[in-house]
């Protein structure tokens, strides 16, 4: 059975079977599921579906999510796309992924790509690239599948839940997922692809994981944003030329080092950093009594 | 490594995978476990669930689930007005079990018929659940699997007639786990199949001396 443990095995994979990384992940899907190609990919098709009806509904939505603490930024990043200091397709990715993670917040439906408090970052790029004209929804798919191959092999050696890892190992893993399906969008090559994941997630090593009241809220709505718009600046300085330093699945295995020393307080459990700030707790009171 | 769909994927509604996606599950498995349609619902949380569960909106996930919807629906939303509009009463208090894994939940289910049920389970995160404990029989269920629970007495033989007429309808057991009360009293038999078991199994496990009851719960 065909099968990788690092992103390393993936691109060798990729190159000995002179194929795109996509392949790959596909071929091992099959096996491992036994499902056709074909019900995989529409599978992938539908989540590509679900992304944009979110991306769309938080764009227009101004509703609140159930504590109160967000909603409605989206609306305000879709207003000032034509303004501001980065630029069109940053400021669409920001919003975009402030969008996702507002229809999560209010309970409407996602993806969780790889988790849901870091859903908007892989659907926004993809809006982003698609937006642009230069694909269509078959090339998203596949940049689905390499983005799922990556979050793959970064849950396998490292983590990709905040509980565990911290912040990094969902916004950061998903920002890697999401810099590589760029990648592969502009058909970059398999190595490519893995050097866009390891600057994305290099630039996040170490986020912490500390969440208002421990809501999927403050700061993660807006970090969906930054994110977003990291994970494009991963793919854009790849594809100029770019190199990381440090190789792809030392950067995972850095990532998985750093989450093992991170405290408890700093990993989702609402104990440290901007869940105890004053703020923080007086809002966390406020919504819990 | 698991598979694609568990990176990007579960389609869902937010905004938490372990405390609204795991809360549908667990409450769609105690909706199956009871069978019917439920008319009353008490519901204790632990941890987590009983410190965060309005912001995230656990308690109208839990709702969802024993109405029986998935955890990609939008009405999860509004569940609890929509059980209320199907005549199901409900309610949650807070609970502390000791060891237990800080999510979990204790459901109490009345049927239609007057039928109780009274399921344990925790969300163990990716939306991922276990069913801990189901009327007081120690069971170890994931909602991935079709599975059967034979309730018997405690005597040699059962399992034997229970598996035979799984394998003649050509029925792979996936995991099998026995739990009892105490020796000769009453036990369970939790049986995991690849295949959906057809009534015609239940029934003829039914018929079987020393079996009291058997019924199945689809994977979900």
């Amino acid at each position: 059975m065909i099968n990788f443990n690092t992103v390393a095995e993936l691109i060798e994979l990729a190159n000995k079977g002179n194929c795109r990384i996509h392949d790959i992940v596909l071929q091992r899907e099959v096996e491992l599921s036994r499902r056709s190609e074909e019900s995989i990919r529409e599978e992938m098709a539908h989540s590509w579906k679900v992304m944009q009806e979110s991306i769309k509904k938080g764009l227009d939505s101004r509703d609140k999510s159930i504590s109160g603490l967000t909603g409605g930024n989206a609306v305000k990043l879709k207003a000032f796309i034509k303004q501001g200091y980065t630029g069109e397709s940053a400021m669409m990715g920001a919003a975009a992924a402030v969008a996702v993670s507002e229809v999560n917040a209010s309970m409407g439906r996602v993806v969780a790509c790889p988790t849901a408090g870091s859903c908007g970052i892989l659907p926004a790029a993809m809006y982003v690239a698609f937006q642009k004209q230069e694909c269509n929804d078959n090339d998203i798919v596949n940049a689905l599948l390499t983005a799922s191959g990556i979050g793959m092999v970064v849950e396998k050696n490292a983590s990709i839940a905040g509980a565990y890892g911290g912040c990094q190992a969902e916004c950061g893993t998903a920002a890697g997922m999401a810099a590589a399906a760029l990648v592969e969008l502009a058909g970059g090559t398999p190595e490519q692809v893995g050097n866009a994941v390891a600057l994305a997630i290099k630039n996040l090593l170490g986020l912490a994981c500390d969440p208002v009241a421990g809501l999927v809220e403050v700061p993660c709505v807006k970090r969906n944003g930054f994110e977003a718009v990291h994970a494009m600046l991963a793919a854009d300085m790849t594809l100029a030329g770019v190199k990381s330093v440090i190789p792809v699945d030392e950067v995972i295995e850095a990532m998985n080092q750093i989450g093992k020393m991170m405290p408890t307080a700093l990993k989702e459990t609402a104990e440290g950093g901007l869940a105890v700030t004053e703020t923080g707790l007086r809002l966390a009171k406020k919504i819990f009594s | 490594m698991r598979g694609m769909f568990d990176i990007v994927g579960p389609v869902m509604i937010g905004p938490s995978s372990s405390h609204t996606a795991g809360a549908v599950r667990l409450g769609l498995m105690a909706g199956k476990i009871l069978g019917e349609q439920p008319v009353k619902a008490e519901i204790k949380l632990h941890g987590s669930f009983a410190q965060t569960y309005r912001g995230h909106g656990t308690d109208r996930a839990l709702i969802a689930g024993i109405l029986g919807f998935q955890p990609d629906d939008e009405r999860i939303r509004n569940s609890m007005d929509i059980a209320r509009e199907r005549g199901m009463n409900f309610s949650f208090s807070k609970v502390e079990i000791f060891e237990a894994h800080p999510n979990t939940a204790i459901i109490e289910l009345t049927g239609v018929s007057g039928r109780r049920t009274v399921v344990t389970g925790a969300s163990i995160g990716g939306g991922n659940i276990n069913i801990l404990n189901i009327d007081g029989f120690e069971v170890n269920l994931s909602g991935q699997y079709p599975a059967m629970l034979v309730i018997h007495r405690d005597v040699p033989g059962v399992i034997n007639k229970v598996t035979w007429a799984l394998s003649r309808f050509e029925i792979n057991i996936a995991f099998m786990r026995l739990s009892r009360k105490s020796r000769g009293e009453e036990a369970l038999m939790l049986l995991e199949t690849d295949e959906n078991v057809p009534e015609e199994v239940v029934e003829e496990c039914k018929q079987v001396h020393n079996v009291s009851d058997v019924f199945t719960v689809p994977s979900i």
